[in-house]
């Protein structure tokens, strides 16, 4: 592999649209192969949440003149699994395979991809489980307590509030006719980037892609316009009592910024010296290496196209919800008095620099990588920019992320589990 | 110092580049070392095994080898505490641990100038760790939290149920995090004589792969580790499981959202020739997992045409199922967990399970589907090989519970099996050797605790 010297993608673009881009590795003789197509729950049309996850779900379950056991039969034949999941932005198609099946599966993808037909009996089936997901998702405190920070910080109509996997009510009124409408309106040349990382030439990739997607031809509607919300202007509290669980899961955010602010990488820098390094970062220090109150206690930051929370999230014993929160509240109220030392602040840096070979390591790493840089538009050296960007980041940078994004007299704080207690 | 000539465990790292090698060495102390160079990435990964996991405890002290690993991240006679924090990371770098039920390993992968420091951590790990009493006491409700995190998953719960129900002897049939009476109970004397017991060089094997020089790493490793003394770790606890008389069952009457069935049969030990053929009934029955368990929770398996997926899922009963089977060094479970589809009761998921397991058990497994397991099972070994991170886990891992030998063996196992030897280990599938578990949240609201 080339991490050592950065990654040289090749990238190019079909007449239709279709993006492609290309990292030969051989690390080991297999290919990974990343599609992306703009169509996350985002694009989910208003009172049908949900729809773009069940798509996930039936997409691949029979396409063109293949039923779906004869496409999950070509797959299993090659010890290929696809994995279809989809995020708020993104609906993906993931596999690994052996290189020689290569051209193979970019041809069963194409089809998939461009003419899945959504039978009614795999619509049913996968409702099902769709519905099993989502009660499984009402079972789990953890998935409870981020789900509703989401929702307490952009409002339940708002694309990044809903759930993805929509509600119950919401996914017994999805059927073909609205699954095929939504696979219309988002899935086109236009929308479709595909990342190929591993044992395959280039200029060979390229020819089998544009052989599968070139005369693909199919305009999508534009997708909807994201609105972003006003900051909280007050502190909000929230218990979702679950009496049958034994520990409490804890989510405590605020809405941050978006992926391309220029102040995003000293919000990253910021956000690994607060809640990431090593174990945790201050948080992981305060509340479970000092005071030993929970398994974990960390950050959470993921950066998208509207401003993003930025979460703690920690799972304690119902006793020590309340100190925890205020750990919590007295750790980013020292971060804000006093900010970083010079050595907490090269120390993160370091490990973020130093960190890029490792993360870039194996092909399913370096093709979801090549999905963020295109999606994003960060560019093709994006990899060997990234110690430069990070490295320039200053203490007064930090200082300012912090202050700008990080208050406890606005935070929402959502508690789910075996606690009723009167949270402040 | 011995230092075995280089091995060739034909591993697929390098497609076109020079054929990998396995180096072993053994020091005096009896400390057991791999190295494998993959110029790859200027990477290393180094990884030290322990023979010690939840299977050496006694009642009282379950849990300990988990509580011991926690211990071993809060410095050493040369790692002040306040040091520990960043150690590894200042060099880009990610270090961790697990314990299980045979082992316990720890890793850290770097970029290859921190392989002194990797080294030099392990090394502290083995022979200095301080056991800070107070270090102790906030650990232990660290270790709680974690217990009562996993119990808020029900899967996991029945999973704990089920394997306390299918052994009566074997020390397997503990979980390995220990029970909540052992973790309030244990004191700071019992976690360290624990780990003065089994943390000696002669328990243990070292693997360091990366880019990496076979001699510069062996001088490194006789410098960090050489002066450590040998211990005798004494007799270990060790009993066989009798063979069951007949089907066990457990429910777990908890409230919940969505049932959950778990169905367990004796499974070979990893050295038991019976231990290939049950992977390729496991394939045919759930999709090829393969044989890494650091790598296996990444990808789901090819499963969409494996039978129980027709069974249970295409036809609506269930909306998951997936299979178990585990390298170990003693017998274990073969588990098969399926969560029932709305509306379903347990009773009908579990039906069709075992009518799928009775028409396997007499008419075996078809040459096509043989095939089909081993294409399976040979692509996943490529890819869960993919990292140095990944290959170092296997060579450590087969060495702690086998021999790391066994590791390069099994492409060449996985070829040999044959439909009679699959329906020789599908015999194990009789309703004698079996443990049902049910979560069935429709039982708790009739009497189940809240």
């Amino acid at each position: 592999m080339t991490a050592g010297r950065g990654l040289a993608p090749v990238r190019t673009e079909l007449p239709n649209g279709v993006r492609l881009l290309v990292q030969p590795s051989r690390v080991t003789p297999a290919v990974t192969l990343h599609l992306s197509l703009e169509a996350g729950t985002v694009c989910d049309p208003d009172g049908l949440g949900g729809v773009a996850h069940f798509l996930s779900k039936v997409i691949d379950r029979g396409a063109g003149d293949w039923t779906g056991d004869e496409i999950g039969e070509s797959l299993d034949g090659r010890g290929a699994s696809l994995v279809v999941s989809v995020n708020r932005h993104a609906l993906t198609l993931v596999t690994t395979c052996l290189a020689e099946d290569f051209a193979a599966l970019v041809r069963l993808l194409a089809v998939v991809v461009m003419r899945p037909t959504l039978p009614e009996t795999e619509v049913a089936l996968r409702r099902g489980e769709v519905l099993t997901l989502i009660r499984q998702d009402q079972d789990n405190p953890a998935v409870v307590a981020v789900e509703r920070l989401a929702a307490e910080l952009y409002g339940r109509a708002h694309p990044y509030g809903r759930p993805s996997r929509g509600t119950a009510e919401s996914v017994r009124g999805i059927g073909r006719d609205a699954l095929a409408a939504f696979h219309r309106a988002r899935v086109g040349p236009s929308t479709l980037t595909l990342a190929v990382v591993g044992d395959v030439e280039p200029e060979a990739a390229s020819d089998v892609v544009a052989a599968a997607f070139g005369d693909w031809d199919a305009p999508v509607s534009p997708g909807s316009v994201l609105q972003p919300v006003p900051p909280a202007t007050g502190r909000r509290a929230v218990v979702v009592p679950m009496m049958n669980k034994a520990q409490a899961d804890i989510a405590y955010g605020f809405v941050t910024i978006a992926r391309t602010d220029p102040a995003f990488h000293a919000a990253w820098v910021m956000n690994n010296i607060l809640g990431q390094y090593s174990m945790g970062g201050r948080l992981g220090d305060s509340i479970r290496e000092r005071q030993g109150m929970a398994y974990y206690a960390m950050t959470q930051f993921d950066p998208a196209v509207l401003p993003s929370p930025l979460v703690v999230r920690a799972g304690v014993d119902p006793a020590n919800v309340e100190r925890t929160v205020a750990s919590i509240d007295a750790e980013i109220a020292a971060f804000l008095a006093g900010g970083p030392t010079e050595k907490e602040l090269a120390e993160s840096k370091q490990y973020l620099i130093g960190s890029l070979p490792r993360q870039l390591e194996t092909h399913a790493a370096i093709a979801r990588f090549l999905q963020t840089v295109e999606f994003f538009g960060l560019g093709l050296d994006y990899d060997r920019r990234l110690p430069g960007l990070l490295r320039a980041v200053t203490r007064d940078e930090v200082m300012a992320s912090a202050r700008a994004l990080l208050d406890p007299a606005r935070a929402t704080v959502v508690v789910a589990g075996p606690y009723a207690g009167g949270l402040a | 110092m011995i230092v075995s000539r280089p091995y060739n465990p034909g591993m697929a790292t390098s497609a076109g580049g020079p054929s990998p090698a396995v180096q072993e060495a053994v020091l005096d102390n009896g400390l057991r070392v791999l190295v494998l160079p993959v110029h790859t990435a200027p990477l290393a990964s180094v990884w030290c095994w322990y023979r010690v996991g939840s299977k050496d405890e006694a009642p009282g002290l379950t849990g300990a080898s988990h509580w011991v690993e926690h211990m071993n991240f809060k410095g050493s006679t040369n790692i002040p505490r306040d040091q520990v924090k960043g150690i590894i990371e200042q060099y880009g770098g990610y270090w961790n641990g697990y314990t299980w039920i045979d082992q316990t390993t720890y890793t850290e992968t770097a970029t290859r100038d921190a392989l002194d420091r990797m080294l030099f951590i392990e090394a502290e790990r083995m022979g200095g760790c301080l056991y800070d009493p107070e270090d102790c006491e906030s650990e232990r409700t660290v270790i709680i939290s974690e217990l009562q995190g996993g119990q808020n998953d029900p899967d996991q719960l029945l999973d704990e149920e089920l394997v306390a129900s299918a052994f009566r002897a074997h020390p397997y049939r503990h979980p390995t995090i220990g029970w909540l009476s052992d973790l309030r109970a244990m004191t700071r004397d019992d976690l360290y004589a624990h780990y003065r017991r089994f943390y000696v060089p002669n328990n243990a094997t070292l693997v360091v792969v990366g880019d990496v020089e076979v001699d510069d790493v062996l001088r490194r490793v006789d410098g960090h580790f050489g002066r450590i003394p040998g211990g005798d770790v004494g007799r270990r606890l060790r009993t066989q499981e009798p063979e069951p008389l007949g089907e066990r069952r457990v429910t777990v009457a908890r409230e919940g959202q969505a049932a959950y069935l778990k169905v367990a049969h004796r499974a070979p030990a990893f050295a038991e020739d019976d231990f290939f053929p049950m992977l390729v009934l496991d394939a045919v029955l759930t999709g090829a997992k393969g044989v890494n368990l650091w790598a296996s929770f990444r990808t789901p398996p090819p499963q969409r045409s494996a039978r129980l997926y027709h069974a249970l899922v295409n036809s609506g009963l269930a909306s998951s199922v997936s299979g178990a089977l585990m390298p170990t060094e003693d017998p274990f479970v073969y588990t098969i967990s399926a969560t029932a589809a709305e509306g379903t009761p347990l009773a009908s998921v579990e039906a069709a399970l075992v009518a799928e397991l009775d028409r396997v058990r007499v008419l075996g497994i078809t040459p096509d589907e043989l095939r089909k397991a081993q294409t399976q099972l040979r692509a996943r070994s490529v890819f869960e090989n993919d990292s140095i991170v990944n290959i170092g886990h296997q060579l450590g891992f087969f060495a702690t519970i086998a021999s790391w030998r066994d590791y390069a063996d099994i492409a060449r196992r996985i070829e040999h099996v044959t439909p009679e030897a699959v329906a020789a280990a599908a015999a194990r599938l009789v309703p004698a050797s079996r443990t049902v578990g049910w979560f069935d949240p429709s039982a708790a609201a009739v009497d189940g605790p809240r």
